[in-house]
């Protein structure tokens, strides 16, 4: 089945090639920080992790919601998701490497990376994680790939791919859940000692990874006109509205637990991303656009005619999704790291080469996107044509 | 080749000869390195080391010229760097408000809020940093010191997002151009590992004392095993009152600062 990935028009052909361009500038710059060291990102001291590890969290979140239609789709027979539960399959396929390299590139002695099996740690979360995230990526892989194969044989799945799906589904919870405990596991990081990271992580992850599923489906149909159907996105809205209230809901519960207890370390870092703290406010824009963007959603989303809109639809999932990235590729590593252990304020902000190197990571989950993709259509093509 | 029954037995006689010979072959071999390097017995040992800083004693030497902080960065090859987000730092003088937020009143706490106090790490009872870390390049020695193994080091720093007192360095840049003088008793480090104090854990093993502890001018410094009735650590803790960094979090830090009778 590989070989159709690369099998296309020029505009095809052209698509690919314009992608490449920013993994080639990220690469170089990678190159560029492998030498000089990690002194060349904005991180330091005090501020000791940044965009890498925020755009691993917030990318964690679009994996696990797969599980968002993989679950309707197997446990309830929801027949609306039959054309979109692999597109979501190879979605977190892509979101796990790109997960991944984020974590590659944020560390300052990659070439040992393998020390984290040579010397397993099961006291350590980051060990955990490597687990669940290599777990989940052959699983969906596995489940993905296999599914997609019978359907072109026009042949029934084989009996061992439902236990594996089954499994996928709490390990989806599992790879976000893990990866909360990474930061509600420290002592003296207040905004993330808290026990609602792990329910909020997940509320952000089943609206953020299913609005950009959305979005995915309907650029297809106005690109090379696959379409998703109509049930199926309407269908994904509804879980995308529940998932932006929930999270909702849980900041202000956190809110309200900080500022009415009054306790100052509790207090700090979440007057820090809203209001500002001693005089450092670089964060307080983009954490009221995120809260804006996802209000904003709401009137669309949680009335179905307006949701049947698809242009309306996919604005909504647009705001939903930069909503969710904003919270947590922006605000939440920042947000937890800004006061440090002496109780000073530190602020942060990537550097250019920085961003650069993320984006070529983007870039490259992208290009596996398309091929992933592509994959599915031609299948889908073949199958379909009389 | 062409082994006979003979052959094997030749092997054997021989084999068992240099095994008879064992003894004086290693003696032979110790005897060859010097005195200096293995000297056994002379190791300082305890069940948990601890330090104690007088406070009082501290305040009085402002001329000290932070003397604890050059022995103890000149001693492990600890760079200089101008740039405060690249900063390494083992042991160094923080003021008393960063060191203990909300801990100190605005009577006679505003004093002690103002004073630079050496800060470092805490050498936990119950370390997170040690805990977090996904490769076992930091861990707690039985005698309660927390060690660090850059050869080991990925570089990850989770265990700087755990630890609350910020006591651990990360290598930003490479260290070596910012070292001025190079010890070479001691080894350097390389870019993106992570170090810390080690409460001289190699002095130690020399039978000799920290160097912060060695070069503070006006003995506000005490190190000894909080296991011992009598070390100096546990008399100094038994007649003043002390305070511990974060104490609410429970790490039970092995920094004990005086601060009166």
């Amino acid at each position: 089945m590989i070989e159709r990935a690369f099998i296309g028009r020029g505009r095809y052909q052209l698509w690919l090639a314009g992608w490449l361009i920013p993994v080639g500038v990220g690469l170089a710059c990678y190159l560029f920080q492998y030498s000089h060291g990690l002194g060349i990102t904005g991180m330091g001291r005090d501020v000791i992790w940044g965009f890498y590890i925020a755009q691993f969290t917030f990318l964690v979140g679009v994996a696990a919601s797969a599980v968002m239609v993989v679950a309707p789709f197997y446990l309830h027979d929801c027949r609306e998701f039959a054309r979109i539960v692999i597109l979501g399959e190879f979605l977190a396929v892509t979101a796990v490497i790109m997960c991944v390299l984020h974590i590659f590139v944020d560390l300052g002695q990659p070439s040992r990376v393998l020390n984290v099996l040579l010397h397993p740690s099961p006291g350590s979360v980051m060990f955990w994680d490597m687990i669940v995230l290599t777990g989940y990526l052959g699983l969906n892989l596995v489940i993905g790939w296999t599914t997609l194969d019978c359907e072109r044989n026009a042949s029934r799945p084989p009996r061992w791919i439902k236990p594996l799906i089954f499994l996928s589904i709490p390990w989806a919870v599992a790879i976000h859940t893990v990866t909360a405990f990474l930061y509600s596991g420290l002592p003296g990081r207040h905004l993330w000692l808290t026990a609602v990271v792990a329910p909020r992580f997940l509320a952000t992850a089943f609206a953020s990874g299913p609005a950009l599923l959305v979005l995915l489906c309907l650029l297809l149909k106005w690109a090379v006109g696959f379409d998703a159907g109509n049930a199926g996105l309407r269908r994904l809205s509804i879980t995308i509205v529940y998932a932006v209230l929930a999270n909702l809901f849980f900041i202000f519960v956190e809110c309200f637990t900080a500022f009415y207890s009054g306790v100052p370390s509790h207090r700090h870092d979440l007057q820090y991303l809203f209001w500002g703290l001693d005089g450092h406010a670089a964060m307080v824009p983009w954490m009221w656009l995120s809260l804006l963007m996802a209000v904003a959603s709401l009137p669309i989303l949680l009335s179905s005619i307006r949701r049947g809109n698809q242009r309306l639809l996919a604005l909504a999932c647009g705001l939903v999704f930069f909503s969710t990235w904003i919270d947590k590729g922006l605000g939440f590593i920042a947000g937890g790291l800004a006061v440090s252990p002496m109780g000073t304020v530190a602020s942060y902000a990537p550097t250019v080469p920085e961003l650069l190197i993320s984006l070529g990571i983007y870039a490259v989950g992208v290009l596996l996107l398309t091929l992933f993709y592509k994959i599915v259509l031609s299948v889908r093509a073949e199958t379909e044509s009389p | 080749m062409n082994f006979n029954r003979r052959a094997m037995l030749k092997l054997t006689l021989l084999a068992a000869a240099g095994l008879a010979r064992r003894r004086p072959l290693f003696a032979a071999l110790a005897s060859a390195v010097p005195s200096d390097v293995l000297k056994p017995g002379a190791a300082l040992k305890a069940g948990r080391w601890a330090m104690v800083i007088d406070l009082r004693k501290c305040r009085e030497s402002k001329d000290c010229h932070d003397a604890c902080v050059h022995a103890c960065h000149l001693e492990h090859n600890v760079p200089d760097i101008a740039n405060p987000r690249h900063e390494v730092k083992w042991i160094w003088r923080e003021r008393g408000a960063h060191l203990f937020p909300d801990q100190l009143d605005e009577f006679r706490g505003a004093a002690l809020a103002d004073q630079p106090m050496p800060a470092l790490c805490n050498h936990c009872a119950n370390p997170p940093c040690t805990r977090v870390c996904p490769t076992g390049a930091t861990f707690k020695r039985p005698d309660g010191i927390v060690v660090m193994d850059p050869h080991r080091c990925i570089g990850c720093r989770f265990c700087m997002a755990a630890c609350p007192y910020g006591s651990r360095s990360f290598n930003w840049e490479d260290p070596r151009p910012s070292l001025k003088n190079v010890n070479p008793d001691y080894p350097t480090r390389g870019k993106g590992v992570v170090e810390k104090c080690s409460f001289c854990d190699e002095r130690l093993a020399q039978g000799r004392m920290p160097a912060c502890v060695e070069a503070c001018t006006c003995g506000a410094m005490a190190f000894g095993d909080l296991r011992d009735e009598q070390s100096p650590v546990v008399k100094l803790l038994r007649e003043n009152y002390s305070i511990r960094r974060k104490p609410e979090l429970g790490t039970q830090p092995a920094v004990y600062y005086l601060v009166s009778k």
